[in-house]
């Protein structure tokens, strides 16, 4: 629209002491602009009778029917007769529907919550939350049980597609980050440990570090980067379609189709890919020490074999499976959480990764508090 | 929107020649139709005829293998985004399943539309979402609701207050009846023909209802295994001898249909 064309109000009051409004040019959404502020500002003639003619719109759309029943509809407020003419008889038509579908002049945006109502709100979703999760837990649980005292039932297929999508498929990322961070703990350890001429001691370095700590820790990070984000949105996706509640209604436990299988590939798959990744490590950490510390291969093996005992080995492999019960809880949990929208999705998704990174850590804390307590 | 100054009858959409292909799969063989200015213009044909594949062909979202689509005169096959704006500004689309934004309330959909293309202020952006919330029929208490917390037939009703948010000359409806009762329906039709009537719409939709078709269509096309069978009014192809049409119009629901509009009539 040119602004030659945009929509524009004027009156002039003739010598009877009534007024007319002549309503110009393009009473459209886009030609409206400045007439909206122009409208705001007016000074209306003092005159009781008031004519508003509108020959002089060019087009009219419901954006601007709606102001200029608007305007009629204010003056006649202020206890002026009002009266149309000149208006052509589509634009009539237009008018009166608008005038008549319009109840209410605006909506009302919901009032921002009070700061006291939001944390009180805050804390009251915190706690839903906690006791969804444990009956979450619970009903895990109950279905868990019930498959395993009756092992036909399980579904192997989706136990074994789980274990390839999220364990096979997980090998190259695990062993590639398991392989640098042996690297770097051996790069680092190497500078520190040259200066006591301890060199050898390399090997306990990253085998410890590695077997003990970094391996479950970082394995169950990937997982949960990898998996229980792709489980919170495969759910929730599937919460937004109405799946799950085609599930129910066929007669299918949704906990047992959905979670089950996801929780036991999880918890073979996490042990195998935490050994994987133990080797990727040490990996590392040995050719690190023969190329910095000039350490060869074979001497290395021997002082690992010497330095590293079973019970290193199993403190951290025993981690895994709790950690994949954790993974697998968090991520199908947030995905039933999802209520209706693409939105909620996002960040349900989000939230999953979140949490199950953090009560992994948790968790490993907890691990390394008992097996302090217990001496291993 | 009304322009008294355009000649009534021009074609607003103008299709020659399409053809629309997915490898081996032949959607559209040699399509060629056009909507007058100021006509509701319904294209009908069974499921997977390529009925909403042409309108999306229309609206720039899937681009066909050949022929040419003239909407307001200006050829869309080809366009990118930027080009495509100042068409898109032009007309309004209501999708099937309504394709509401589901982060947003019902006035924030709606809203979004206005605040992208105009610079209204803020108070007149609130009032025209709520004109046009109370346009369709939606009560007041609907704009503040998400999406998720609305019926299908609300859902409907408030993604045609998006479609119409800017006052299209043109708006596209995507099955606007289909999956509603026959109350929801029947005022979806009626609040679609007093939209026409009221702003001198065109209209293009796509449906499966026979009701709709005899109630709000001016003219209407059947289209069937990716062709034109027949292009008329309802009266013009009720008489038409091709078996599909006939079997379209005088199955037992299009009876139904048929009888119900004469009796009205």
């Amino acid at each position: 629209m040119t602004s030659d064309d945009s929509a524009h109000i004027n009156w002039q009051a003739d010598a009877t002491g009534a007024a007319t409004v002549y309503c110009i040019g393009a009473w459209t959404v886009r030609g409206v602009q400045q007439l909206g502020a122009q409208l705001d500002n007016m000074v209306w003639p003092p005159a009781q009778q008031v004519v508003l003619d509108g020959a002089g719109i060019s087009t009219l759309d419901t954006s601007g029917a709606w102001l200029l029943h608007r305007t009629v509809r204010m003056l006649q407020q202020s206890g002026k007769d009002v009266r149309m003419q000149g208006l052509q008889p589509a634009f009539d038509s237009l008018l009166q529907l608008v005038a008549a579908r319009t109840v209410s002049a605006g909506y009302e945006a919901p009032a921002r919550k009070g700061m006291l109502e939001r944390l009180g709100r805050l804390s009251w979703e915190w706690l839903q939350d906690m006791v969804g999760m444990f009956a979450f837990v619970g009903e895990s649980a109950s279905v868990l049980l019930h498959s395993l005292l009756r092992p036909s039932r399980l579904r192997w297929r989706p136990i074994l597609y789980n274990l390839q999508t999220a364990g096979f498929e997980a090998l190259p990322i695990t062993g590639l980050l398991s392989f640098l961070m042996g690297v770097v703990i051996a790069y680092q350890g190497a500078d520190q440990l040259q200066r006591f001429g301890a060199n050898i001691y390399v090997a306990d370095m990253v085998g410890f570090t590695m077997l003990r700590e970094l391996s479950p820790m970082l394995t169950a990070i990937i997982v949960a980067g990898r998996s229980g984000s792709a489980y919170a949105a495969q759910i929730g996706t599937m919460k937004v379609t109405e799946e799950i509640d085609a599930l129910r209604t066929i007669g299918i436990v949704p906990y047992e189709l959905l979670v089950l299988p996801k929780m036991l590939a999880l918890m073979i798959a996490l042990p195998l890919l935490t050994v994987f990744s133990d080797i990727a490590g040490v990996f590392g950490g040995m050719i690190m020490a023969s190329s910095k510390l000039n350490i060869s291969y074979d001497v290395f093996i021997d002082r690992i074999g010497d330095a590293i005992n079973l019970s290193s080995f199993l403190t951290g492999v025993v981690k895994a499976p709790v950690f994949a019960v954790i993974i697998a809880t968090v991520g199908c949990f947030q995905g039933f959480k999802v209520s209706g929208s693409a939105d909620s999705v996002g960040r349900q998704t989000t939230l999953s990764v979140v949490h199950s990174i953090f009560l992994v850590i948790v968790a490993d804390a907890l691990f390394s508090l008992v097996f302090n307590w217990l001496k291993i | 929107m009304i322009m008294h100054t355009q000649a009534h009858g021009e074609a607003v959409i103008d299709i020659r020649n399409l053809h629309t292909s997915y490898g081996v799969a032949v959607v559209h063989e040699d399509v060629s139709l056009s909507v007058h200015k100021g006509e509701t213009f319904a294209l009908v044909g069974g499921s997977g005829c390529g009925k909403s594949t042409l309108l999306r062909a229309i609206i720039m979202l899937l681009r066909p293998s050949s022929g040419s689509i003239k909407v307001f005169g200006q050829e869309v096959i080809g366009l990118n985004d930027e080009q495509g704006l100042p068409l898109r500004r032009r007309w309004g689309v209501m999708f099937e399943r309504g394709a509401l934004f589901s982060a947003l309330t019902v006035a924030e959909n709606v809203a979004m539309v206005l605040k992208e293309h105009t610079q209204l202020s803020p108070r007149l952006v609130n009032e025209v979402v709520a004109l046009k919330i109370a346009l369709t029929g939606l009560p007041a208490s609907a704009a503040n609701k998400y999406p998720s917390e609305l019926s299908g037939g609300m859902r409907k009703r408030a993604a045609l207050a998006r479609a119409i948010a800017l006052d299209p000359e043109l708006l596209f409806l995507d099955e606007p009846t289909a999956g509603l009762d026959p109350f929801s329906a029947s005022s979806i039709d009626e609040l679609v023909q007093s939209l026409h009537h009221a702003l001198g719409l065109t209209i293009m939709m796509v449906t499966h209802d026979l009701d709709s078709l005899w109630r709000v269509a001016n003219r209407v096309g059947v289209l069937d295994g990716g062709r034109i069978l027949g292009v008329g009014t309802m009266e013009e192809l009720a008489q038409a001898e091709h078996p599909v049409i006939r079997e379209y119009f005088y199955g037992p629901r299009g009876r139904a249909a048929q009888e119900q509009t004469w009796k009205k009539k």
